[in-house]
């Protein structure tokens, strides 16, 4: 134990430290959301000594938050899809189509992922209100999708160009159109990359507020985090019902992660050249 | 099956030239191998052939047809990658099926057809028991195997090999040698095969061109070439051990090479007297001998400084001084049953029969070819 404690000791500590900086707000309002509203405001106790499920209840069954999260699904997942299914394709003429100026165009793409939300937003907003599409969820996933966009080319192309070339080529030879190559061979093989990009659009999108707040107007279309922005009254700040409904929203997109953890290390390509 | 014409094939990306126009022929059925150092084009042109560049100029002729901007799907032809590029996520059975699963519908064989080929093929190549294995439960020689088992599902008109033996120990690279010469002649499929091994090319083309840097340098039978080197590119590459070079002056009717002075070849050109020139000699017509302490006149000696033996012979690297006493190395055969060892003292003579004669200046064989 004292070898162990000499050889690692540092090392547990750094782990210790960060662990509490990255996690301590998450089990502070995990513990917020378990307390009484009387033990709310007051410390100690630091572990509640009455443990309450009544801020859940309130959140989860009186709530709009149900329908809130709801929505979340519905545009994080159609922002995902279609993210992914245009960014696939752009990025296979990036990584393997003979087009000119390859560097300029993932250049102008990445330019404009540096755009700040606010600058886009007046236009955005009157673009969305003329195409009659405001307040409703097409706006908000779409919006999302675009704005992830560069994002996911930038990474599926970095992933099909570490595919090796020759499986292309094979593919070419063996009598596949481009597009016949990229369904049957590239995107299979791209499973880990395709996996990475739309977890990460997923988890952009579920989290995105600005679009969300400025395109929605009514309960039926919020998403969950304007949702839990929105929940405090004009006078008092209920601390257990945000702090509950914050956990409610974080849960998902960390079981996500999880989730496509293990999906990301399995090494697909093994095998496939020399070796 | 096919004749292949390459015409002024040219391949340049911005102002860098990857492959000279290039000319050259391959007859139907033919096994012919482009031979050559990496980076002198042969796997570029290969490139061009497949239909996977697209060349600057020129022209690709099939059977008299110009192929020159068919894709690569359009033109019937099959690539076997050095790295055997199988597609990871397929069984052995999907990746040889795969050519015929992925023609359009209209012309697409019927699934029962399909597995009959796949059965075909796999016993024809002895893969019958691996159809369910993925690439990666597979042996380099396997998976050799099931690449030339995709390529050859579809009965291609043409059939090129990328280096498809380099991935392989020496052991297996022979036997699969052979087993592509026996597919080559029961096929009769018109097949490009690109190697920088020259001992590769020597065993296994009909013909044969030695490449260097984009260039044609010869085209010909294996043993012609080797008989007749046409340049001294190509008398240093194709042979190993590899040719001795050695810088020569005429004088009357002997030639004065290093130590040795050689009788001109009957056949040796109207060179000038006194005319500088490259003597080649190919190392088994260099015979290295043990030293007997005489000095006469005409026996040159030397000190061993690398014996490496090869089956029946034992190649001898011997340090010579030539006239200049400058050193010099040259590689020869050992006597029968004489075993020099490294720092022996030895004799070295060199066989009159065979000296190859080039010009200095452009590198090219003097004389009758």
């Amino acid at each position: 134990m004292m070898m162990w404690f000499r050889t690692h000791g540092l090392t547990a500590c750094v782990l210790l430290l960060v662990g509490l900086f990255c996690l301590g707000p998450v089990l502070w309002q995990a513990v917020t959301s378990l307390k009484p509203d009387q033990d709310l405001v007051r410390l100690p106790p630091l572990i509640p000594e009455r443990v309450t499920g009544v801020h859940y209840d309130r959140v989860l069954l009186q709530s709009s938050l149900p329908r809130s999260l709801a929505n979340s699904v519905v545009v994080a997942a159609s922002a995902t899809v279609t993210a992914i299914v245009v960014g696939s394709f752009c990025a296979f003429a990036l990584a393997r189509l003979p087009i000119a100026g390859k560097s300029v165009i993932l250049g102008v793409a990445l330019v404009t992922s540096m755009f700040p939300p606010i600058a886009v937003i007046s236009p955005l907003y009157l673009l969305m209100r003329e195409l009659g599409l405001r307040d409703t969820l097409v706006a908000v996933g779409l919006t999302h999708a675009v704005y992830s966009l560069p994002l996911a080319v930038w990474l599926l192309t970095s992933f099909f160009q570490q595919l090796p070339k020759e499986l292309y080529q094979a593919a070419r030879i063996d009598g596949c159109t481009p597009l016949q190559a990229l369904l049957t061979i590239i995107l299979p093989l791209a499973r880990p990359g395709l996996a990475v990009a739309a977890l990460l659009v997923f988890i952009y999108s579920w989290n995105e507020f600005m679009f969300a707040l400025t395109l929605t107007a009514s309960d039926t279309t919020r998403t969950a985090p304007v949702a839990v922005a929105l929940f405090p009254g004009l006078y008092e700040i209920p601390w257990g019902d945000l702090a509950a409904a914050s956990l409610v929203v974080t849960l998902p997109v960390a079981g996500l992660a999880l989730a496509f953890q293990r999906h990301i290390i399995a090494g697909l390509t093994a095998g496939s050249v020399k070796g | 099956m096919a004749e292949v014409r390459i015409e002024q094939l040219e391949k340049r990306i911005g102002p860098k030239t990857i492959l000279p126009p290039l000319t050259l022929t391959v007859h139907d059925g033919e096994f012919f191998v482009l031979v050559g150092p990496s980076g002198c084009g042969k796997s570029t042109l290969l490139s061009l052939l497949a239909g996977l560049d697209q060349p600057t100029a020129g022209r690709i002729l099939f059977d008299g047809n110009d192929v020159t901007d068919l894709e690569p799907r359009e033109r019937d032809v099959a690539l076997v990658f050095q790295s055997y590029a199988l597609y990871p996520h397929m069984t052995v059975r999907e990746n040889m099926a795969f050519p015929l699963s992925v023609v359009p519908r209209a012309k697409r064989l019927e699934r029962p057809r399909i597995e009959e080929e796949v059965q075909r093929v796999a016993g024809f190549l002895g893969l019958s028991a691996l159809l369910d294995r993925r690439p990666r439960e597979l042996s380099g020689g396997q998976r050799q195997r099931v690449a030339l088992g995709r390529a050859l599902i579809r009965k291609p008109r043409l059939f090129l090999l990328d280096e498809p033996l380099s991935n392989l120990d020496a052991q297996l690279r022979a036997s699969m040698r052979a087993e592509l010469l026996r597919l080559h002649k029961e096929l009769k499929v018109t097949t490009i095969y690109v190697t920088h091994d020259q001992t590769e090319a020597m065993t296994l083309g009909d013909r044969l061109a030695a490449l260097n840097q984009g260039r044609v340098q010869q085209i010909g039978r294996p043993h012609d070439i080797y008989a007749a080197p046409a340049n001294l590119f190509v008398a240093g590459f194709m042979g190993y051990p590899p040719m001795n070079l050695l810088s020569a002056r005429l004088k009357n009717d002997s030639i004065q090479a290093g130590p040795w002075h050689l009788t001109k070849p009957p056949e040796a050109p109207t060179v000038s007297q006194e005319q500088t020139v490259t003597v080649g000699l190919r190392p088994e017509d260099v015979v290295v001998g043990p030293a007997n302490g005489l000095d006469d006149e005409g026996v040159v000696c030397g000190i061993v400084r690398l014996t490496e033996p090869s089956g029946p012979t034992l190649w001898v690297t011997v340090e010579l001084n030539d006239l200049n006493s400058e050193a010099f190395t040259i590689i020869g055969t050992a006597q029968a049953g004489f075993v020099p060892k490294i720092e022996d003292r030895v004799e070295v003579s060199a066989l009159q029969a065979t000296l190859h004669l080039f010009d200095p200046m452009t590198g090219l064989r003097l004389g009758a070819s």
